[in-house]
């Protein structure tokens, strides 16, 4: 499987998803710098965690304008898997591949602490390696991740089996709507999830629930 | 010309910041302080002179980048040199 991790200015989770990629693949990604127009050919497009352009205006908004975007949104609607953590889901809801946006947490502070989901969507291409129910634990790191959109759109990922990890009941870090922590579009292949898989993908990290997302990728891949 | 333009949060949209403001001014002892909202000001120059073209102008700005349409509402306001 061969990715494309997207390098913004700002991006601080960029070598650490590339690592996983690489050790769930065997191929190290292309790492593509957001000013560029091209996009090589690549399985999967990762959109990483971190501050792109300082969260200026709105966290993401500026990212999800950058040249590269442009491509991205075009082989999304080819069906090309694209998955944003953290500031890639910020980046994704900016630039209209998801719906909804990531508001200030409830409790206006920065959460960092692991977070018990549970997986609600167990499909290609992200998550066939988990079962639907499973409860996982992944950390988040995040000031914005308080996900909201209008009654008709949370509705609509229910009732379409969009919403792909919520937080467990009691373990909502942000406020999130419906305990949402990841969704997919409607095609199911983008997702967009605040926790950080990437951070819990090796036992000497402290948990390694992440890495299922990764082997899914491989999987569908090949 | 110069135009300003306001960015607010729609009702119905949380907004913890403008809570924890009401907060601290409430502990200022302000009394009868409620529904304290945040928004953003954004002020932009134009060499346009034509108020109505630059008025669609700032619209695209504000639809595209400006303001996040899912939870803000914007107000645009021309200030045309007399």
């Amino acid at each position: 499987m061969k990715a494309a991790v997207i390098v913004f200015p700002g991006s601080n989770c960029d070598r650490d998803v590339a690592v996983c990629l690489e050790a769930a693949s065997g191929q190290k990604p292309y790492m593509v710098w957001h000013g560029d127009n091209a996009l090589p050919d690549c399985d999967v497009i990762v959109l990483p965690g971190g501050f792109s352009y300082g969260d200026y205006l709105r966290c993401g908004s500026m990212a999800a304008n950058s040249p590269i975007m442009a491509e991205i949104v075009k082989r999304a609607g080819q069906g090309v898997p694209v998955i944003g953590i953290c500031n890639g889901f910020q980046v994704l809801t900016e630039c209209g591949l998801l719906p909804g946006v990531l508001i200030r947490n409830k409790g206006l502070n920065f959460v960092c602490r692991d977070t018990r989901l549970i997986v609600e969507r167990a499909a290609a291409p992200f998550t066939n390696q988990y079962k639907q129910g499973n409860e996982i634990t992944i950390p988040v790191a995040h000031n914005e991740g308080n996900y909201f959109a209008d009654d008709e759109t949370l509705k609509r990922l229910e009732g379409e089996g969009q919403i792909a990890f919520r937080y467990a009941p009691d373990d909502n870090p942000n406020g999130s709507c419906l305990d949402i922590a990841g969704i997919v579009n409607q095609n199911g292949n983008v997702l967009g999830m605040m926790p950080h898989p990437e951070r819990f993908a090796e036992a000497a990290l402290g948990g390694t629930d992440g890495k299922a997302i990764f082997d899914s990728l491989v999987e569908f891949a090949s | 010309m110069k135009a300003t333009i306001k960015i607010r949060l729609k009702n119905g949209v949380l907004d913890p910041q403008g809570k924890a403001i009401e907060n601290a001014l409430t502990q200022l002892d302000f009394q009868g302080v409620d529904n304290v909202r945040q928004g953003k000001l954004i002020e932009v120059e134009l060499t346009e002179t034509d108020e109505q073209v630059a008025k669609a102008q700032l619209m695209q700005m504000c639809e595209k980048l400006l303001a996040n349409t899912v939870i803000e509402n914007y107000d645009i306001e021309i200030e045309t040199a007399s």
